[in-house]
């Protein structure tokens, strides 16, 4: 029972673009904060976001960050073209990085990006295509159950 | 401990946010990879770092720090001190090396985010 709403946005995030990298996280975590979501919600979308919109800036060309709020959960689609990751396994681990000396520059680029929003989603799927892009699929519950 | 208690320990310069050093910093952490910073920060901490880029007033606002503390005498980038004054995110510089001031913050009391809740 209760309201039932949908709150939805999307947002184009630009691949080499690194001046603006972070800019749609820090949006979605104000808006989310205006709305009166907890904090401790608030600051996962956030990070994941911000580590899924900072992977399109270093590795693709382009990319898609749709954000859809319903009473029961925050889900973020993020849809790249880019150069898509081989082997998604290593991808996960903690560490592993195809980072270039740009990225890390950047404070980026430590491996921790994938492995990090896995960490913060109550629910996590990845996809990619190599030569094509990658799909990100994240949900974080508003009520943990 | 106050940041401003913070800023006088560290003997630090004040970039942005001279009127807001009465806030309360719960924890510390250390480090110029943010990726490592959004793994591992707390709501609350204070961070200490060398990357000077608009990145690290990012993260921090995302990470819900209280403050930035640059070492070894850098100073942020313009995009960064324009955005931590729309986030009211202080921005400090301190002359020490990352290592003296976390040792120097630490032996005070204050705890590394590993600590805290």
């Amino acid at each position: 029972m209760g309201i039932d709403y949908q709150i939805e946005q999307k947002f184009e995030i630009k691949g080499g673009d690194f001046g603006n990298a972070g800019s749609v996280s820090t949006k979605i975590k104000d808006k989310l904060k205006e709305i009166g979501i907890p904090s401790s919600i608030v600051r996962r979308v956030a990070i994941a976001t911000y580590e899924a919109e900072m992977n399109i800036v270093m590795y693709a060309y382009h990319g898609i960050l749709n954000f859809v709020l319903t009473p029961q959960q925050i889900k973020i689609i993020v849809d790249d073209k880019g150069p898509g990751i081989e082997d998604i396994g290593l991808a996960m681990q903690e560490g592993y990085s195809t980072a270039t000396e740009e990225m890390r520059e950047m404070g980026f680029g430590a491996g921790m990006g994938l492995p990090n929003i896995k960490k913060n989603s109550d629910e996590f799927e990845i996809t990619s295509q190599v030569n094509k892009g990658t799909k990100l699929k994240i949900v974080i519950y508003l009520n943990k159950r | 401990m106050t940041l401003k208690e913070v800023k006088e320990i560290l003997q630090c310069e004040v970039i942005v946010g001279e009127d807001n050093l009465d806030i309360e910093i719960g924890s510390v952490g250390g480090s110029d990879l943010m990726s490592d910073v959004l793994a591992f920060g707390k709501p609350g901490m204070l961070l200490l770092t060398g990357l000077t880029n608009a990145q690290s007033v990012r993260t921090a606002d995302i990470t819900e720090s209280k403050a930035v503390i640059y070492v070894r005498g850098k100073k942020p980038e313009k995009e960064g001190i324009e955005l931590a004054k729309k986030k009211g995110i202080p921005l400090l510089s301190t002359k020490l090396m990352m290592f003296e001031a976390c040792g120097i913050l630490y032996s005070v009391g204050l705890p590394s985010v590993s600590e805290v809740n």
